[in-house]
């Protein structure tokens, strides 16, 4: 351990060496660097829950890279636009690769980030000191379903424009500046040309610009106060002579040459996607979206992508335009007040009781349901399963500070939980 | 009464939910097409078909005639001959001659474009819409459809399935009234017999499913190749991952 760790922090002697002194006296380089990657110590009991940030970062890489080469060959035209993609498609050398990467891509995102939400929900990793950590990483979901949404108009399609039709339309139910805002959004009283032309901008541009933003700040919270670990114990507390946490290793080399094989397992199964089921079944390419956007005809049913069913089942539960609209709202807004909610003394469901351990059980079965229901139609038993469900999605968020107090933990141990 | 209520009726969204896939909007249950992408014989044939009796009114203009020529082997020759009834080079897509605004008035509709047909509607609705047409009076065209009911395109390939009628069974529940397709009878001969035509039609859907995707073939030869790197890539990080981690305890 100390031999790799020598290795690692030397300064190279010649030429080398004195061009990072000379970077160094300008620019905090090393520092940075040790900061962040060399020196950056996080416990060495990670399971695999703690691989989710870094996909995320991999999966913002290949839509970022991917979406540059889609934005030379795309025209956000509504009388060109569907072309354009079919043009990429079959006309463009390796277009529809990077199509494919990209439209698969958006679906991972999603994948990855919930379940990046969900291993914080598993170790209490929204808890104090990390609260402003949980807070940017909401923004950074809220921008991220803006940015998917914009995304998803751009191809043109049936399922383009009427879902888009559907979501916006939802604003008008705001009393009295309802319908201001839905013809602010679309910025015609229709979706048309000018909606799609300023939801590429904001697509190509705004979103990605905050995005990229709003995940360093959040590396940055992150590395300020160190990464929590399965047992949600502070490494900090228990440092050696040298002032390293006896429990942590360092980013480089240790953690990531455990993350390039998450990487890789991640490559397979993203793969396995993008080159044998890009569609993945109409779930992540809707088949009504290989029509071109038509304003006469309407698709027998609109259902929003997958990544956003959950809160469309709860949109579609209510019987009332305005409170569905407030519910669903609520239901995205809601875990941004995660870590004044869990009462809890321990952070690891590790040392939690069994309260908690069976209401984070229910809470996932309702969402996995809440978005299934939500591409259901919205008629008989689906209905009726869906209030349940919202019911439950409620529960766990609102009860949480009753239920976190009254659940039996167990005693946290002084030093992590590793097995070599 | 209620919680039971509430059992039954989830138990019944499942066995609903199961159901309601295999079945079309027209009502008709959806015919298997069984096509067989890898065919290349059956995709030349299906290219035939269509340029004979589909394009027409339907254009395909997303698709270019020298991308057929190269994955389903035919030659500039054989393309010019055989396949470009109105283009000139092979590197034109499949324009339909018909105006569009004429094609409305006339039809009510205008036939749209079948690039993507395959993979907006998938190979068992085009097979089982292509075998729906049955004799119906009151129709404009004297034919109506089991798939899409209502249908404003005429039945094109009536030469050679002939025509038939289809029979429905009326089924009154609390007093409305729904039609249940039971199954065709044929009325007149056409040229080819059942399992010919089903195979013209079979072809025919199955490069309808082609040109909806022309890479398709191309990128699962790929993928396989892609999965292969990534996976000795993946034991090398492996090996990699243990040789950096073994003095940490």
């Amino acid at each position: 351990m100390a031999r790799v760790e020598a290795e690692v922090g030397k300064r190279p002697e010649g030429m080398l060496g004195g061009l990072i002194k000379w970077i160094d006296d300008r620019f905090p380089m090393t520092s940075t660097l040790e900061y962040h990657v060399t020196k950056y110590y996080a416990a060495k009991s990670f399971n695999w829950w703690y691989v989710f940030g870094v996909l995320a970062f991999v999966v913002l890489a290949i839509q970022l890279i991917t979406g540059i080469f889609l934005t030379m060959n795309y025209k956000p035209s509504a009388e060109e636009a569907f072309a354009s993609v079919e043009y990429i498609m079959r006309d463009v050398e390796w277009g529809w690769l990077i199509r494919y990467l990209h439209s698969t891509g958006a679906s991972f995102f999603f994948i990855v980030v919930y379940l990046h939400m969900f291993r914080a929900m598993l170790y209490g990793s929204y808890k104090k000191p990390r609260e402003l950590i949980w807070l940017i990483g909401m923004l950074i979901f809220f921008v991220l379903m803006a940015e998917a949404f914009a995304g998803y108009l751009l191809p043109w399609g049936q399922m383009s424009y009427w879902g888009a039709q559907v979501i916006i339309s939802l604003f008008g139910a705001i009393p009295v500046v309802g319908e201001g805002i839905v013809e602010f959004i679309r910025g015609d009283y229709s979706i048309s040309d000018i909606t799609l032309n300023r939801f590429f901008a904001l697509h190509v541009i705004a979103l990605p610009l905050a995005l990229v933003g709003l995940v360093f700040v959040h590396i940055v919270a992150l590395h300020e106060v160190g990464s929590n670990n399965p047992d949600g114990i502070e490494i900090k507390k228990n440092k050696g002579p040298d002032g390293v946490p006896l429990d942590g290793v360092a980013f480089h080399p240790y953690h990531t040459s455990k993350d390039l094989v998450a990487i890789l397992v991640f490559l397979m199964i993203f793969s396995a996607v993008v080159f044998f089921a890009p569609e993945m079944g109409g779930y992540f390419l809707e088949h009504a979206n290989f029509e071109p956007a038509n304003l006469r005809a309407t698709p027998e049913h609109i259902a929003p992508v997958w990544y956003f069913t959950p809160f469309y089942a709860i949109l579609r539960a209510v019987p009332d335009k305005l409170w569905g609209f407030i519910l669903f709202g609520l239901s995205v807004v809601l875990p941004v007040f995660l870590p004044w909610l869990d009462r809890s003394r321990v952070k690891s469901i590790r040392y939690r009781g069994w309260i908690y351990k069976s209401a984070l059980t229910v809470f996932v079965i309702s969402f996995l349901t809440l978005g299934w229901l939500g591409v259901q139609p919205a008629e008989g038993v689906y209905v009726l399963m869906a209030r349940i469900f919202t019911v439950i999605y409620f529960a766990f968020f609102l009860l949480m500070p009753y239920y976190t107090t009254i659940d039996k933990t167990k005693p946290v141990p002084e030093r992590v939980v590793y097995h070599g | 009464m209620g919680k039971f209520n509430v059992i039954t009726r989830l138990a019944g969204a499942v066995v609903l939910l199961a159901a309601a896939q295999s079945f079309a909007a027209g009502g008709a249950a959806l015919e298997h097409a069984n096509i067989d992408p890898g065919n290349i014989a059956s995709l030349q044939r299906g290219a035939r078909n269509f340029m004979n009796y589909c394009s027409g009114c339907h254009s395909a203009k997303y698709v270019r005639y020298n991308t057929i020529g190269k994955d389903l082997e035919l030659s500039e020759e054989q393309l010019i001959e055989n396949l470009m009834f109105n283009a000139e080079k092979t590197f034109e897509a499949i324009e339909v001659s018909m105006p569009e605004a004429a094609a409305g008035r006339w039809f009510g509709v205008a036939p749209p474009d079948l690039s993507l047909i395959g993979r907006a509607k998938g190979a068992d609705y085009i097979y089982s819409f292509l075998k729906g047409f049955y004799v119906q009076s009151e129709s404009p065209t004297g034919v109506d459809n089991t798939v899409l009911a209502g249908t404003s395109m005429p039945h094109v390939l009536w030469e050679l399935q002939g025509f038939q009628r289809a029979e429905f069974a009326e089924h009154t529940e609390d007093g409305v009234t729904t039609r249940h397709f039971e199954g065709f009878e044929a009325v007149t001969d056409g040229s080819l017999d059942a399992e010919g035509f089903d195979e013209f039609v079979r072809d025919t859907v199955n490069f309808l499913v082609y040109i909806a995707e022309p890479i398709r073939s191309e990128r699962r030869t790929l993928g396989v190749w892609v999965l292969m790197y990534l996976i000795f890539f993946w034991i090398i990080a492996v090996m990699l991952k243990k040789q950096i981690w073994k003095d940490v305890n």
